[in-house]
């Protein structure tokens, strides 16, 4: 019989091993699907693990994807670090696409053609705020009111949502778009200038490599950063210490909410070029699972938004190459965040065979 | 009046499933278990619930299916949460997420589908009354078996020897270990009888109340009925009495555009959300009330001996 002993103490080598476990866990069970669905297996995981990586071109896509996830994801870890549970990443990318842009259209109606070195940061800055106001309501509730920070949050997502479909079904409906529920396409000087020729890649997926080695520097070389993590670490000891926890819960949702708000205006700056109902398809969700398979640490949040990215990629071309739903992708994304807290038990305890002894 | 009576008719079905669900869940948190997937579990026991009701053509059955899935989700998630003590938050939050992917990739082929009709339930006599019989007494027999639900688990947890550990498990687990109290099984049974009643909700969803299946059917409905039982300081009549009220709400946004009131659909739309933020705050301000009221365990992990 199979019985778990407590270890004296965490294991590191199990809280890295244990994403890899999780992930071997998920192909196993994604290729049984697969043959479950009557396709080859080998050819299934190809698709989700290998063509996503498959040249240059395919590449690029795959850092496309992973640049909002690395943004949003790092943001994150300092809430989940502070014991702050902020869910609703979602609305607060909705909120920052929504101020990102906004900047865009106005400028773009009002003819307004600025150098991109002056355009593109305003409307970055614009989504940082927007993201930030929103998450501002939630820690203004968790603070004054007790409210929990899970379900205002969350519940945000669904008003934020709502609040893309007034603008983009009405006021901000582009005129001339035979009645489709979008915008104009900004103007081509609020556009993130391309890092690569011939790909849709940005200089965004720059921006968030500085951010991640920022907030490395933030949580683990200062005095804020530390106080964050004790707070979440033990509640007592940082009361004991003198850390205000209204100071943490401000500073984690400011920091998430504004990550994520620029993530928001990345995207509508970057590949979306409009807004649209569609403008994040539940990619506040995904760095949610990224932060975990991560370890809430900004290097193991770069790998895993990759790695999360080529799901997202592998789901599509699947559609397309195999005729499987996208929503595989999903699947496997809760799949493997299942699987990875049930390994983390690694990291806390041994599995021992144990023998019963006769009565 | 005979909108006002359709009014009423609608707040009580559209209450339905979120007092089912809410139900479910004040189970488990009097259990001292925080299930963050009632979402996910909705959303496949709704898919389950339609494929059994498009198949079979019955409302039980499809009932049954929901139950079956929601509880087999959720006990995946209490055998995590009670044995391998896994964070309660994030793996609750992982059922949602898994719990939403599912649902779509196994409802791709039931979109768009419509079920047999089945003919509408009156109760006898009492529907033919001047409004109150349209308001009160035309709906489907879940509708009053929910109600039913709510008086059995009062019985349940405040008259009955078996409520009374499962109350004494969510408050103190640790003595109610040492006075020889199962508490890991009796968690897992709360959850999955939360997990099923959940799943109820999400079949009461897509087969009665919608009915229909679309991605995403739930529609933020688990977390409402999360943020129920808190509104309910954890009390079973106050969390069937939050849940017509939210789901009076709900219905008020059509009843607004009925009336003509110039407002854009989707501003209406945000009421509920929004009504349940506000609710939850005033209810959260007083952070002595909540903790007097809600289980003292509540997603703590229980480590025995």
């Amino acid at each position: 019989m199979l019985r778990l002993e407590a270890r004296p103490q965490p294991s590191q080598a199990m809280a890295l091993v244990s994403p890899l476990i999780a992930l071997v866990l998920t192909a196993l069970m994604a290729a049984a699907l697969f043959a479950a669905l009557g396709k080859d297996p080998g050819r299934g995981l190809a698709v989700f693990f290998f063509e996503p990586l498959n040249g240059m071109r395919a590449v690029s896509e795959v850092l496309l994807k992973a640049t909002p996830l690395i943004t949003i994801a790092l943001g994150l870890a300092v809430c989940y670090r502070s014991n702050v549970w902020n869910i609703g990443a979602e609305g607060q990318v909705l909120l920052g696409a929504l101020a990102g842009g906004g900047v865009a259209l106005w400028l773009t109606t009002q003819g307004i053609v600025l150098p991109k070195a002056v355009a593109v940061p305003l409307v970055l800055a614009g989504g940082v705020l927007g993201g930030m106001a929103w998450a501002a309501i939630t820690a203004l509730l968790r603070d004054r009111f007790n409210a929990s920070e899970i379900l205002v949050s969350l519940m945000l997502v669904y008003v934020a949502q709502q609040l893309v479909n007034f603008l983009v079904f009405g006021p901000w409906k582009d005129p001339a778009g035979f009645n489709f529920p979008q915008t104009k396409t900004f103007d081509a000087s609020t556009w993130l200038p391309p890092l690569l020729s011939n790909t849709r890649l940005h200089v965004g997926i720059a921006l968030a490599l500085v951010v991640a080695a920022a907030m490395w520097v933030f949580m683990f070389r200062t005095y804020r950063g530390y106080q964050l993590q004790v707070g979440g670490l033990a509640p007592a000891a940082a009361r004991y210490a003198g850390f205000s926890a209204s100071a943490s819960l401000w500073t984690a949702l400011m920091i998430s909410g504004g990550l994520a708000g620029l993530a928001g205006a990345m995207e509508v700056a970057g590949p979306l070029r409009q807004l649209t109902p569609h403008i994040s398809t539940g990619l506040g969700f995904t760095a949610i699972i990224v932060c975990f398979v991560g370890r809430l640490h900004p290097l193991g949040i770069v790998l895993a938004s990759v790695l999360l990215s080529m799901m997202l990629i592998g789901g599509e071309l699947g559609q397309s190459r195999l005729g499987l739903p996208n929503a595989l992708t999903g699947v496997f994304q809760g799949l493997l965040l299942i699987l990875l807290l049930a390994c983390d038990t690694l990291i806390h305890y041994r599995v021992r065979l144990a023998r019963r002894i006769p009565a | 009046m005979n909108e006002i009576a359709l009014l009423v008719a609608a707040t009580l079905a559209s209450g339905t499933p979120l007092a089912l669900a809410g139900l479910g869940l004040l189970l488990n948190e009097k259990a001292g278990v925080l299930n963050l997937g009632a979402e996910g579990i909705m959303l496949v026991a709704a898919i389950a619930g339609f494929a059994a009701a498009f198949t079979t053509g019955s409302d039980t059955l499809a009932f049954a299916a929901g139950a079956l899935a929601g509880g087999l989700l959720a006990a995946a998630f209490g055998g995590l949460v009670i044995w391998l003590n896994t964070n309660q938050y994030a793996t609750g939050l992982a059922v949602s997420l898994f719990g939403y992917g599912f649902s779509a990739f196994v409802g791709v082929g039931y979109v768009g589908k419509k079920l047999a009709e089945s003919s509408p339930f009156e109760v006898p006599l009492l529907a033919d009354i001047p409004f109150l019989g349209p308001a009160l007494f035309k709906h489907h027999p879940m509708v009053y078996l929910t109600i039913a639900l709510a008086l059995a688990i009062v019985w349940f947890l405040y008259r009955s020897r078996a409520g009374l550990v499962l109350r004494a498990i969510g408050e103190a687990p640790e003595s109610a270990h040492a006075l020889g109290y199962r508490v890991r099984w009796v968690r897992l049974a709360a959850v999955v009888a939360g997990g099923a009643l959940c799943g109820v909700a999400g079949a009461f969803l897509s087969v009665v109340y919608a009915p229909l299946w679309v991605e995403g059917l739930v529609a933020g409905r688990g977390w409402i009925a999360l943020a129920l039982t808190t509104f309910a300081t954890w009390r079973p009549l106050r969390v069937l009495l939050g849940a017509y009220l939210f789901g009076g709400v709900t219905m008020l946004q059509f009843a607004l555009q009925g009336a003509g009131v110039n407002v854009a659909s989707q501003l209406l739309a945000m009421l509920p959300y929004l009504a349940t933020i506000v609710v939850l705050a005033l209810i959260s301000r007083n952070p002595a009330w909540i903790r007097i009221n809600m289980p003292a365990s509540l997603g703590k992990p229980f480590h025995p001996g």
